[in-house]
């Protein structure tokens, strides 16, 4: 056996985007086979979880988690990853504040079930039912239990560090990965623990190349019922962009190619409550004096909690809708 | 909900307005419920939603925010500001589940104690006919419950089929 670090990356309730963004990082590859060995990977390589139990506590040196804890199988996993990783990272959007999945959270898991099982949607719903056990000839099957809510990973275990985005960008992921190489060539020190990484410490706007101008907003609109000026602030022109409360390290790369934020970086730095921010800085602005004026232009926000929670329900303050 | 329900309201007041005002009735021998837990800030324009947020997650089952009238902030317009973000904060709290009712925004002059005394009197009886909010506390309370349910319908279907 070789006696390079091990490596490892697992995902939990995630879309599968992160793991490619990880191959995205082309050649770069190559350094993370020349300077690890990589264990346990479901995507990747073949593994099962009795190997990863098998291995002695603490023995893998990096573990990439992706993916929120939505099920009592994610939950495990956490747990039992948690227990066999020195360094344990929250990667992409779902680990850290919930994603996509996370909008389940304005929903009970009573609602899921039924959506997925009996909406007009379903063929012949009514055959249709959710079976946790089945008595399979080769043994019995079991499907993991939906715990009520999404949950992050450091809601259920000890995150060493973050890494937002949804995926994170490829060359973000590319410099983590320099940085934890140089580490063990003794060339750098790892970051402070609980550190966000392979991110920038402003704001989406900060790195947007728009003009910007003192906001008065007269209405809100959605992106495919407006034609934005390519040049101008989105916000300014009425369209809903997250930028005010994202963190940088995507580059701005939505509203460069002419499409609002929509927040996949997660909170800046110091923000607490990723929709609270973007509360205060979407009416802030908002051009009017008296509630009916302020109702008028908000009647423009469609979705304001999906649009100020899209990435980070189950990370914000609630944690949840019901 | 019980008799003995108190419910837990934080309010954030002016420095120049609604403090003054609270404390007017405090001189003025007005009486308010003890329910509400005021909060001095330099202006209304001065709340952060994440307080209010911060404030109902940590156990508060209203917030009360107060402030000048429109037109006559100490800062010229930040009240506006004020106005402004609580009726999206408001919208986009009733979209999660919590009722109007627990959120108001009132002004009030530092004149007015009377007022803002009546006014919190009115919240506190509103809120404790919506009951508890007890968002976080307990792990998440509700929606556990109804998961529990879930997974005992599960479980419960499985010791049918299993019989």
């Amino acid at each position: 056996m070789s006696a390079k670090p091990k490596f490892a990356m697992y995902w939990a309730a995630a879309c599968g985007g992160c793991e490619i963004a990880v191959l995205n990082i082309h050649e770069k590859i190559l350094d993370v086979d020349a300077n690890f060995d990589v264990v346990f990977w479901p995507v990747a390589m073949d593994a099962k979880y009795k190997d990863v139990e098998a291995m002695e506590d603490e023995s893998i040196l990096l573990t990439l988690f992706n993916g929120g804890i939505r099920n009592d199988e994610n939950e495990k996993m956490a747990k039992l990853m948690r227990r066999k990783s020195k360094i344990l990272v929250a990667f992409g959007s779902c680990a850290c504040e919930g994603c996509i999945p996370g909008l389940a959270n304005f929903s009970n898991a009573t609602e899921i079930i039924d959506t997925a099982f009996h909406t007009i949607t379903t063929d012949d719903g009514s055959e249709v039912k959710l079976q946790t056990h089945y008595p399979a000839p080769e043994g019995e099957i079991h499907i993991p239990t939906l715990l009520p809510i999404l949950k992050t990973l450091d809601d259920v275990v000890k995150v060493d560090y973050y890494m937002p985005g949804c995926p994170p960008e490829s060359h973000q992921i590319a410099a983590v990965i320099d940085l934890v190489v140089q580490v063990l060539q003794g060339k750098a020190t790892l970051p402070p623990p609980g550190a966000t990484i392979g991110v920038g410490n402003s704001t989406v706007c900060d790195e947007c190349k728009r003009a910007r101008n003192e906001k008065k907003i007269k209405y809100f609109t959605r992106i495919q019922l407006a034609h934005p000026d390519p040049a101008l602030c989105l916000l300014e022109q009425g369209i809903p962009c997250n930028g005010p409360a994202t963190r940088s390290g995507c580059g701005a790369l939505c509203p460069t190619a002419g499409a609002q934020c929509i927040g996949c970086y997660g909170p800046a730095e110091g923000v607490m409550d990723y929709g609270s921010r973007l509360i205060s800085s979407f009416a802030s602005v908002v051009d009017g004096n008296t509630p009916e004026e302020i109702e008028k232009v908000i009647d423009g926000i469609a979705d304001p909690a999906g649009q100020f929670y899209r990435f980070s329900l189950p990370g914000s303050l609630l944690k949840q809708g019901r | 909900m019980s008799e003995t329900f108190e419910p837990v309201i934080i309010g954030f007041t002016c420095n120049w307005c609604s403090y003054r005002a609270a404390d007017l009735a405090g001189t003025a021998r007005v009486k308010y419920p003890p329910n509400v837990r005021l909060i001095r800030m330099m202006c209304s324009g001065r709340l952060d939603p994440t307080f209010v947020m911060k404030a109902l997650s940590g156990g508060a089952d209203g917030v009360l925010i107060t402030g000048c009238h429109p037109g006559e902030c100490h800062y010229i317009e930040q009240n506006y500001k004020a106005l402004r973000r609580f009726i999206l904060l408001k919208r986009t709290l009733t979209q999660m589940g919590i009722e109007a009712g627990r959120i108001k925004l009132v002004w009030a002059s530092a004149a007015e104690g009377v007022k803002l005394a009546e006014e919190i009197g009115k919240m506190v009886e509103e809120v404790r006919a919506l009951g508890p909010l007890n968002w976080n506390s307990g792990q998440l309370s509700v929606n556990s419950q109804q998961s529990t349910d879930h997974r005992l319908l599960i479980t419960d279907n499985l010791v049918k089929e299993a019989v």
